[in-house]
């Protein structure tokens, strides 16, 4: 006790400072922590937080009987395997392919263009998306010309996912390669001059070096992408979903945003919430401690 | 000793080449042609663009009605103008609390700054989720309605928070300490020594920050009810998104709201963009530097 009272003395300006930041995480990251108790609860604005009645688990029953139910899940699965298996290995491919790259100028040209729609606005990408696959849209016109029957494409289910998926690494695959190319840097040279001597091709230094050296950086953002199964970027889907597309393009999250946010179901929408954190969280935790186990490479 | 020599190209790996730089010249076209795009019907006859199918190589006539149709327009106006309070304001109390919080994580030899630290990294991990959070700001705080519900709530981001600190803790101690000899307080180090010891990550943070700001519509969309506090964005969505282009022809006939309509959108989308497409080549080094600082330490 009395080292913490020496330690507080001593930094006592220290401690002064970071008042403002840790009242902001307590304020904004741990208030609404306690608040997601309104799962627990049937909250009515009007009466308040406290005085609102306990329903236990009633929320989550009636959420898990719901007709929703299912199809929420299906789909935020499905979407997120599609990333998984699509959105997430392209900005690995295409760093391995930046880097063989011979000419440094046109490396830095592909490299400028490519990371630029990270930094264009969901909005205006949502937008030209809307646009290019409206009836007379350029991306429509396209399809047509290779034989496809004119159509809005945004208007059916089943093209819902494809259009997602594929817009996500139009303007993801650049941005997302840097982390790799930096990982791919960070690769002792040694390495390849050794492996040279060797007689191995560029082709096998890929396999052989190149990759293994960035396993570490993969595995760590797999795991990451892993506790976000039940998390879809679902300010793209409100943008582009409507009432005909839900089949398919409808998630738990964009759910929950109806739910709580449009038809004012608070506690219901708050369970939802609740159980898909929940469900990330052992996820993560499961991803992580299988990685350790076969991999040595774990978050924590 | 032959072996040292460089070896010499296999056909395979001249294939290989030819193949990856045709790949990387497919993938700029694929990434600019869209803006290209837009820019080319942002100034085309709306009326032969509407008739118009297949790709474009140039502007179909040229005129900027459509421009003058946008800056005629006042939502995007006073979009504009709080965007603009939105970025100022809201990156300069980014900036303030990230560098306070990175400043005190990155002292070394005070206790309690590992268990903060756990602390807010656990937040990166787990939250109460949309609508605890939307009641708070909306209800609890009576936020609501105001362009501070856009501000406060995201003052600080975990991860530019762990860039700055990993940047912050390599400054050398010893210039540190030596301002305290000279008497100098934290506060002052921080504002005399350290932040000017890293103003290229400070630029990162700026950027980060400030294009997020730009970009941001979803807490506008839910917690403001005036049109008039409506950031760019938010109008943006009703021109695009919703397909509300119609108020802003007029009282032309329904024809030629159809027609100036489309070329309306693309303009839009050029004046919400420009402004990043503009800063973009020549910040863009340091957004990269910001990419790599966080990939070091995770």
């Amino acid at each position: 006790m009395n080292g913490l009272l020496k330690d507080y003395r001593k930094h006592k300006y220290l401690y002064f400072m970071i008042l403002p930041v840790v009242l902001y995480y307590f304020i904004f990251h741990y208030v609404p922590m306690y608040g997601a108790l309104i799962a627990f609860k049937d909250f009515r604005i009007a009466e308040g937080f406290l005085a609102s009645p306990w329903v236990g688990f009633q929320h989550f029953i009636s959420f898990f009987d719901s007709y929703y139910f299912w199809r929420l899940l299906k789909n935020t699965l499905i979407l997120n395997l599609y990333m998984l298996v699509f959105s997430f290995p392209a900005p690995i491919i295409f760093a391995l392919l930046i880097n063989e790259i011979v000419g440094s100028r046109f490396k830095r040209v592909v490299q400028t263009v490519t990371y630029l729609p990270h930094f264009i606005s969901l909005i205006v990408v949502c937008g030209m998306i809307t646009q290019f696959l409206a009836r007379d849209g350029i991306i429509t016109d396209l399809l047509v010309w290779l034989g496809m029957e004119r159509q809005v494409l945004l208007a059916h289910p089943q093209y819902f996912r494809a259009i997602y998926v594929i817009s996500d690494i139009w303007q993801g695959v650049g941005w997302g390669s840097i982390i790799y190319l930096a990982a791919i840097m960070g690769i002792n040279p040694e390495l390849y001059e050794a492996s040279r001597m060797d007689g191995a091709n560029r082709w096998r230094q890929i396999f052989h070096i190149t990759l293994p050296g960035i396993t570490p950086i993969i595995v760590i953002l797999f795991i990451l992408k892993i506790g976000n199964m039940l998390d879809v970027g679902f300010e793209k889907i409100i943008l582009l979903y409507n009432p005909n597309t839900y089949v398919t393009a409808d998630v738990i999250s964009t759910f929950v945003y109806r739910k709580g946010l449009q038809s004012f179901e608070f506690s219901y929408a708050t369970a939802i919430g609740v159980f898909q954190a929940v469900i990330n969280f052992i996820l993560l935790i499961a991803a992580n401690r299988f990685s350790k186990k076969i991999s040595e490479n774990s978050l924590w | 000793m032959s072996s040292t020599q460089p070896i010499r190209k296999s056909k395979g790996e001249h294939i290989f080449h030819g193949l990856n730089t045709l790949f990387m010249l497919v993938m700029i076209v694929v990434t600019l042609y869209p803006f290209i795009y837009v820019v080319f019907s942002s100034v085309s006859d709306s009326r032969l663009l509407l008739a118009q199918t297949g790709i474009l190589l140039a502007p179909l006539g040229f005129t900027l009605d459509a421009y003058t149709m946008v800056f005629k327009n006042p939502n995007i106006l006073s979009g504009y103008l709080n965007t603009l309070f939105i970025v100022g304001i809201g990156t300069i109390l980014n900036l303030v609390m990230t560098s306070l919080g990175a400043y005190v994580l990155s002292r070394k030899g005070v206790v309690w700054t590992r268990h903060i630290m756990l602390w807010i990294i656990f937040t990166m991990f787990f939250s109460g989720g949309l609508i605890p959070m939307y009641l708070l700001v909306n209800n609890w705080l009576h936020l609501g309605n105001s362009l501070f519900a856009l501000i406060v709530p995201g003052l600080i981001s975990t991860w530019n928070l762990i860039i700055l600190r990993t940047s912050f803790a390599t400054i050398p101690e010893s210039l540190i300490e030596s301002a305290r000899i000279d008497g100098a307080q934290d506060l002052t180090i921080l504002m005399r020594v350290v932040i000017p010891l890293s103003l290229p990550v400070m630029a990162v943070m700026v950027l980060f920050y400030g294009v997020g700001h730009w970009n941001s519509w979803f807490g506008a969309m839910i917690y403001l009810r005036d049109r008039e506090l409506f950031p760019l964005q938010l109008i943006l969505r009703e021109i695009l998104i919703q397909n509300n282009t119609n108020y802003m022809a007029g009282n032309a006939s329904t024809e030629d709201v159809e027609a100036v309509g489309e070329s309306i959108k693309y303009a839009t989308i050029m004046v919400a963009t420009l402004p990043i497409l503009f800063v973009y080549p020549f910040l863009q080094k340091y957004f990269v530097k910001g990419v790599m600082i966080g990939s070091i330490k995770e």
